[in-house]
């Protein structure tokens, strides 16, 4: 078997009395999806923000492409090649499209340090982010202003930026809140395309989503991994049926 | 031609026609005037690096403003009254020569908003002002403290600095000088609005969560902007102590960090031509307002609070509508 690209051993995380992360542990293997579902309040974006160096644990380790990456800062994860998108979209507002990509494709190449030349000229990362852009379907409105697109053109371009960064692995906070069922089978479409490009850790939602694309799926409640399984185990399970997809045979 | 523009072009055009008018008519006064307004615009272009850019609400631009004065008037102090700054390890003389006042005043105060900022940029929001605010305070009291170099009085200088082929003690050209180092810097923020790190710094004050998740430090693209903003703001502090051939702690004042973030208010936050209208209108008002009524300032509040309530891109923005993407 191959090595994980991302692993995650005995996670602890609390606030006060309460256990937000509770010994969490998993993996991400290579060209997979594997989903993190589980309640409102089983710990889902605080696990999240463990993995991507927002948040230091209390206990346990987070390795990264075979290092330890668990005191790492958002930043340094985010130059290994960990790309994350964000529940609420976190953009430029006021600048375009294309310059929001273009900002991945500085951060990718640890460039940021031009003053003279136009940001737009330096063909290297214009390339990269105009293809990022193609790839989502946002190739046509890359001189828009960010704060005119729709909200799942913002979805996105969430996933454009992540693009540009050459991820090893996305880590993906519920790409579809607040999508309808148009926009998020569209989404679903480039999620499972996505992966030949690097396994994508999904936090999610919509479960149609999620039982479409998942190869393998962890339930998270009150802070700990309950099961992991794929799709079929986890649909069978009656303790996630209670939970999620009410008694309905 | 857009709109915005159209609007800086025609503010430069005054900035030449209206000083090249009194020249002809002999009316040095209005000259003077001029070259107020543009220093004013300088240091606010300064902190409209910081401020439009980078979102840093810096109440202490007056800090880096008082070090570019104090730069020209301890050079110039020590060269007109013949003693060396320091004897040891070397012996370093004052001097009157602009261009290496220009280079201190750029480098002290540079180094003052790097030291400042990695203190400052460690909080946000209300905490930025206020430890910016503390900074003016200090060097104010230090400068009124300290009775080498006049202390609360301040110290005059008895001739202007001279720059190489100028006479500077005729208005108009060193109101071109100062007008000359204004172009330069307007030309240069717009290069840098639109560079790399620009575009890096612009998205550190609208997502800084943004900026980092794509592996840049948004707080180090912060600072760098705070020291260009500052280093500017101190050229022009230089010059304005040439203009006045005086410096005295009044340079370092909140009340002037106050103005100087008026200037940029006024005439537009982020706008290239803001700061340039705002510091032009401010100077006018003081010389037409200040000349009818000493309470003025009620007026010029009264105006502020106008832009601030109904337009919210200062003057520019009343003319030229909202900003373009900029491509």
């Amino acid at each position: 078997m191959t090595d994980p690209v991302l692993s995650v051993e005995g996670l602890c995380k609390s606030f006060g009395a309460l256990r937000a992360t509770d010994g969490v542990t998993l993996d991400l293997r290579p060209g997979e999806i594997h989903a993190i579902i589980g309640p409102n309040g089983a710990g889902k974006s605080t696990l999240i923000q463990q993995i991507c160096g927002g948040l230091s644990p209390d206990a346990g380790r987070i390795r990264f492409l075979g290092a330890d990456v668990t005191a790492l800062p958002v930043r340094a994860r985010a130059r290994m090649g960990l790309a994350r998108t964000f529940q609420i979209s976190s953009l430029a507002m006021e600048d375009t499209v294309l310059q929001n990509a273009l900002l991945g494709a500085l951060g990718a190449a640890g460039r940021p340090w031009g003053f003279l030349r136009p940001a737009l000229r330096d063909a290297g990362p214009r390339t990269l982010a105009e293809q990022a852009l193609e790839r989502v379907g946002l190739g046509d409105v890359a001189a828009v202003r960010t704060a005119e697109l729709s909200h799942g053109q913002r979805r996105q371009l969430e996933v454009a930026v992540a693009l540009t960064l050459s991820p090893r692995a996305f880590v993906m906070d519920e790409p579809m809140a607040g999508l309808g069922s148009a926009g998020s089978q569209q989404l679903t479409a480039l999620l499972a395309e996505l992966k030949a490009d690097a396994p994508v850790l999904l936090v999610e939602h919509d479960m149609d989503a999620v039982f479409a694309l998942a190869d393998r799926i962890s339930v998270l409640v009150y802070g700990q991994v309950v099961m992991t399984g794929t799709v079929e185990e986890v649909r069978a399970d009656p303790r996630v049926r209670e939970a999620y997809l009410g008694d309905a045979p | 031609m857009s709109r915005e523009r159209a609007f800086n072009l025609a503010a430069l055009a005054l900035l030449v026609a209206v000083p090249a008018w009194a020249q002809l008519t002999g009316e040095t006064f209005t000259i003077t005037l001029a070259t107020r307004a543009v220093i004013f615009a300088l240091a606010a272009t300064g902190l409209n690096i910081a401020l439009g850019l980078g979102g840093l609400v810096s109440l202490g631009h007056a800090v880096f403003f008082g070090i570019g004065g104090y730069a020209m008037g301890i050079l110039a102090f020590h060269a007109q009254s013949y003693t060396p700054l320091t004897d040891w390890p070397v012996t370093i003389p004052g001097t009157k020569l602009m261009p290496v006042i220009w280079l201190v005043a750029i480098l002290v105060s540079a180094l003052a908003a790097l030291l400042i900022g990695l203190l400052a940029l460690r909080t946000t929001g209300v905490y930025f002002i206020m430890i910016t605010l503390a900074f003016g305070q200090m060097f104010y009291y230090f400068a009124i403290s300290w009775p080498a170099y006049g202390g609360e009085d301040g110290m005059a200088i008895y001739v202007r600095n001279g720059f190489p082929g100028l006479n500077t003690l005729i208005p108009i050209q060193f109101y071109g000088l100062c007008l000359a180092w204004l172009l330069v810097v307007l030309w240069f923020n717009a290069r840098l609005a639109r560079s790399r790190f620009g575009l890096a710094l612009n998205a550190a004050r609208q997502a800084p969560q943004r900026v980092e998740t794509v592996g840049l430090d948004p707080v180090r693209l912060k600072l760098v902007a705070l020291v260009i903003s500052g280093a500017v703001t101190g050229l022009a502090g230089a010059l304005f102590a040439d203009l006045n051939r005086f410096v005295s702690p009044t340079m370092f004042s909140w009340q002037l960090s106050g103005e100087i973030m008026v200037f940029v208010i006024i005439g537009g936050v982020g706008r290239l031509f803001g700061p340039v209208a705002g510091a032009c209108l401010f100077v006018a008002l003081e010389h037409l307002l200040g000349g009818i009524t000493a309470y003025w300032h009620v007026w010029l509040g009264v105006l502020l609070l106008f832009i601030v309530l109904f337009g919210r891109g200062g003057l520019v923005g009343i003319f030229a509508g909202r900003g373009a993407v900029h491509d």
